[in-house]
């Protein structure tokens, strides 16, 4: 299978990470993300409480866990989407508690979500242009004189109509987004998110509801991401699928995190085990969902 | 049934001053709801502010009338931040009820019997404010052209009015196809999703907000000088919702959307009224059925009910394709 | 003409000033005036008055210690004297509050005009803030139970399907109105009550829901265009009963001029009595059917995740038809409420309708408890800030209120904390 071909920034990213212990919390020779005390409570139920997580850059690493295990709450409270009880957390160093998510996107860390949000009544290739950061158009006064705006325009619709053909969307630039499938919307989704062109991706279940089809394309370009350079943090419950992308797996259960690793070791750690056993006893560990 | 006399009034009504006041009051919610999905159902408070700041100012404060437009915008401005610095960080419905209830306290302050000496109690307050405006009317003479007869200064509001409204609907045109638009519809469609690009949406919101508040002072405006009085009773909630189904019969999100509403709205509902009337004089509708003071009752049923049968049959208006209804029930 | 109005007059002020037999400082020709005392006949001093009179003539002067005043005139002609009632102690009020000009014809300067009298006595000032708190509190709790039970009901209709509706307050008139119908028709006020109740559950509610909102929910109709529905559905009635009833203020047949119980400071209508006991009886059932019945959860569970609650096995769209009847139901005895205290107009619901916003936005969207709470804050406050605020703006303050309160705690003071922003 061509997903077990070594690239230069695959290769990169397991050795930087190989000598490192296979224990939640672990220190990271290059962290791009260092979480610390990030607890989020429900009433009173406890969503996420996490101790100390770093995330290495330039690799790609998956977050699992069963159903309910608070990943995606996680998710939105790095990127300020929700706001937690307590904690820190930096990215490249800065400081992000309490930064407002738009704030925390114009630094690089930028998500897509697990509903995707594709921009129905805009045409794909105004999906990918809102994408590009620090537009001097979106002054409402400059709007009014196209002179000022024309060439960063023409500049963005340039690089979208790369990143749409390297998708394989480029026939659908001027198609609403409600026209696409339910793939092709992630892929537009990770298409416009890299039009702000993001240090960071985080990607929310990027392969739920995607045919298996596509499941291996959508695979290709989150290596993708790696090879230009890229760090990429994804959620995904069902584990076989990060088992042949992911540098590191982190596994969480119950808010915490529970276990943390290279793929191979990860998968058979006992707590893993334990943790989506425990969740959904009625669910074999390999079988796919849907 | 004199239908040379029932056309020649719904005619007249198309192009008239109402059609203008109510273009304008759309225009801006356009801007809000049309575009940037805000539920801004406070249009008839920007109104009321815009006409009660130029009223007051001029009548009981003798400032220039051009100063009074000024002051006029910067009380739009001033209640759209009070207006959204609360709701626009909250659920969509939230800015629904905080924007109806302040144009009802808006109302209710402005017919008080306490503030009587500064707005005048329920009968507002009339007088010539608009002296310095007609004094630049070009035209002298008025306008009788068929059946269209106008004084010169009520000829001279009509062509300001309809400039007015030329001037907004380019200016819409031009602002909704720049980036700015783009990151208005897109919040429209999805605010998270416009956040998770890196635009502060509340910020966006809030211009929005405040651009189509604008608009609807100067339909104030335009109903103040017109009138040549202010009277709070004409800025209930019944006008915003009149606004809705101009916005929504001319097609929302549509730059032209809100001038073709509001003159077919006004075409219809004055075609409608002379025909009732005419119905009921003649006897063709007898009298135990509806006499002429329940006319104007039943043209209020019509609005609602349009606007019901719109919304459910066209929600895209009665320009709008087929393509955007199904895109729309998925949304 | 002119003559014989004076004469009138000074013969009218003459009889009033013989009728009470008071002793007066006898005036002197060439001036008018008059003593200020107080019920019990003590003098009242510093009492302010205006004179506007010929010739442009504006002055004031005041009472001295023995409560005496007096102005001096010119000219004879017509005078007005105004009293400044501010200037009268506390606990003092004139009988008439609305009367604070008297006229005075002064034909020859020579001969003495009857004095000037203004009546002080037990006047509405003179009702203690505390006793008004009391009254108005409890009219506050009539007015709470009101819009409660109308805003339990848009609770728990925008709790089961996200409907914002504002055609919420014609529910409240359709009660009302139809009462009213059967009422005039010749029907007892009780069974037409009973009547109207029927036909609202039947029209109101289950008609309703299943030929406008159940059809828009399938078609997948998005929750902001059934809330535009919902105005224009809401115009449309309020001007039907307008276009069937009229315009003015009924009163239904029986009951209308009761006359009220005394208790203590409280004054109260056996009407009211009884009518808010069955309002609070009823919200209280439908706490206990939310709480304790098969359906009743049900509600919850949809109101909570309809997707999920689906998936449990529950019929969402039977849940959604028993609120719709149930909130019918309710908002039609509250309009019959509101009509025998207040008699019937066909903006009596729309009237309210922002009250009822207020009280479940207060409460937190959604919850029917936080709606209950919210309608009884509403109430007592909008009556009892007249304690402050002038009664015209009554409303005005409970709308503020609405609004400072979504900016300190946006899921109202029920409601969970959502996520926000």
């Amino acid at each position: 299978m061509q997903e077990h071909k070594l690239t230069p920034k695959k290769e990169a990213a397991v050795a930087a990470l190989a000598s490192i212990a296979a224990i939640p919390g672990v220190k990271k020779p290059d962290p791009i993300v260092i979480a610390d005390n990030v607890v989020r409570k429900f009433g009173g139920l406890t969503a996420v409480d996490v101790e100390h997580l770093e995330i290495q850059r330039g690799a790609i690493t998956a977050l699992i866990g069963p159903n309910g295990a608070g990943k995606t709450t996680f998710f939105n409270l790095l990127t300020g989407f929700d706001k937690p009880n307590s904690g820190n957390w930096t990215f490249n160093g800065i400081p992000l508690a309490g930064v407002a998510p738009h704030k925390v996107a114009r630094l690089g860390m930028v998500r897509t979500f697990q509903l995707t949000k594709a921009l129905f009544r805009l045409s794909v290739m105004d999906n990918m242009r809102l994408g590009a950061k620090n537009q001097i158009g979106e002054g409402i006064l400059r709007a009014l004189l196209p002179f000022t705006w024309k060439k960063e325009e023409l500049q963005n619709t340039q690089r979208a109509t790369e990143l749409l053909s390297r998708f394989k969307l480029e026939t659908k630039a001027d198609d609403f987004a409600a026209a696409l499938s339910g793939g092709q919307r992630k892929l537009l989704e990770m298409a416009r998110a890299l039009m702000v062109n993001p240090e960071l991706v985080m990607l929310d279940e990027p392969m739920a509801g995607v045919n298996p089809a596509l499941t291996q394309s959508l695979l290709g370009h989150i290596k993708d991401l790696r090879e230009q350079g890229m760090t990429v943090l994804f959620v995904e419950h069902d584990m076989d699928m990060v088992r042949d992308i992911s540098d590191w797996v982190i596994v969480m259960a119950q808010g915490k995190i529970v276990a943390e690793g290279p793929p191979e070791s990860v998968m058979s750690d006992p707590a893993v085990i334990d943790a989506y056993l425990g969740a959904h006893h009625d669910q074999p560990l390999d079988q796919e969902e849907e | 049934m004199d239908w040379t006399f029932i056309f020649q009034q719904a005619i007249s009504a198309g192009i008239g001053v109402n059609a203008i006041i109510f273009a304008l009051a759309a225009i801006g919610l356009n801007m809000h709801f049309g575009y940037t999905g805000l539920l801004n159902f406070g249009q008839a408070g920007f109104l009321a502010v815009g006409a009660y700041t130029v009223a007051v100012l001029v009548v009981n404060f003798d400032v220039s009338i051009w100063l009074a437009f000024l002051a006029g915008i910067g009380s739009a401005v001033v209640l759209a931040l009070l207006l959204g610095i609360p709701t626009l960080r909250l659920r969509a419905d939230y800015l629904a009820i905080v924007t109806i209830a302040t144009a009802e306290i808006i109302r209710q302050v402005a017919r008080s019997v306490s503030l009587r000496e500064y707005f005048g109690g329920s009968d507002g307050i009339t007088g010539k404010f608009g002296k310095d405006f007609f004094d630049l009317n070009p035209f002298p003479n008025g306008l009788s052209l068929a059946f269209l007869r106008y004084t010169p200064n009520d000829l001279w509001v009509v062509v300001v009015g309809w400039a007015l409204v030329v001037i907004f609907v380019f200016l819409t045109f031009l602002i909704m196809r720049s980036p700015w638009g783009r990151v208005i519809k897109a919040i429209r469609e999805d605010e998270e999703a416009v956040r998770s690009l890196g635009k502060n949406v509340y910020f966006y919101k809030m211009q929005s907000l405040i651009l189509g508040g604008v608009v609807g002072a100067f339909a104030g405006f335009v109903y103040a000088i017109s009138r040549q009085s202010v009277q709070p009773d004409n800025y209930s909630t019944a006008l915003t919702f009149f606004a809705y189904a101009v916005l929504i019969l001319g097609g929302a999100a549509r730059v032209l959307g809100p001038v073709a509403g509001s003159i077919i709205f006004w075409f219809l509902l004055v075609f409608v009224e002379q025909v009732l009337r005419q119905a009921v004089a003649n006897d063709l509708i007898p009298n135990w059925l509806m006499t002429p003071n329940q006319v104007g009752q039943v043209r209020f049923m019509l609005v609602g009910l349009g606007l019901m049968l719109l919304m459910i049959y066209r929600p895209q208006g009665i320009f709008g394709d087929k393509k955007e209804l199904a895109l729309d029930a998925r949304a | 003409m002119l003559l014989r109005r004076g004469l009138l007059t000074a013969g009218l002020l003459a009889l009033t000033s013989m009728l009470l037999l008071a002793p007066s400082a006898a005036l002197e020709p060439g001036s008018i005036g008059g003593q200020m005392t107080d019920e019990a006949g003590a003098p009242i001093a510093g009492v302010e008055f205006l004179i506007t009179g010929p010739n442009e003539l504006e002055a004031e002067t005041q009472s001295d210690a023995a409560g005496n005043w007096a102005f001096k005139i010119e000219s004879a002609g017509q005078y007005f004297v105004t009293i400044n009632s501010e200037s009268l102690p506390s606990g003092v009020g004139l009988t008439e509050p609305d009367k604070v000009t008297r006229s005075i014809v002064v034909f020859k300067l020579e001969t003495a005009p009857p004095p000037v009298r203004f009546l002080t006595g037990p006047g509405p000032e003179r009702t203690s803030n505390l006793d008004r708190a009391m009254q108005l509190t409890l009219d506050g709790l009539i007015l709470g139970v009101t819009i409660g039970l109308a805003a339990v009901g848009l609770s728990l209709i925008f709790g089961t399907t996200g409907l914002t509706n504002f055609a919420h307050g014609e529910l409240l008139t359709l009660g009302g109105m139809v009462t009213y119908f059967f009422n005039k028709l010749g029907l007892h006020l009780i069974p037409a009550a009973l009547l109207a109740l029927v036909f609202a559950v039947v029209v109101g509610g289950f008609l309703q829901d299943r030929y406008l909102w159940k059809p828009l929910r399938r078609r997948g109709t998005g929750l902001i265009a059934m809330l535009v529905v919902s105005i224009g559905l809401g115009l449309f009635i309020r001007y039907l009963f307008l276009y069937v009833f009229g315009g003015s203020k009924q009163q239904y047949l029986q009951y209308s001029g009761q006359a009220g119980w005394q208790i203590g400071p409280l004054s109260l209508t056996p009407k009211a009595t009884i009518g808010i006991l069955i309002g609070i009886g009823l919200i209280g059932l439908t706490i206990a059917w939310l709480l304790k019945s098969q359906m009743g959860k049900a509600s919850r569970a949809v109101a909570d995740n309809p997707s999920l609650a689906a998936a449990s096995g529950i019929d969402v769209e039977r849940v959604i038809m028993m609120v719709w009847i149930l909130g019918a139901f309710l908002a039609g005895y509250g309009g019959i409420m509101m009509g025998l205290n207040q008699g019937v107009q066909f903006i009596m619901g729309s009237d309210v309708l922002l009250l009822i916003f207020a009280a479940v936005t207060l409460g937190g969207l959604g919850t029917a408890y936080g709606a209950i709470i919210g309608s009884l804050i509403v109430g007592l406050f909008i009556q009892l800030s007249t304690l402050f605020i002038p009664t015209e703006l009554k409303y005005v303050g409970a709308l503020v209120v609405l609004i400072v309160i979504l900016l300190v705690r946006p899921q109202g003071i029920m409601g969970r904390r959502e996520r926000v922003g």
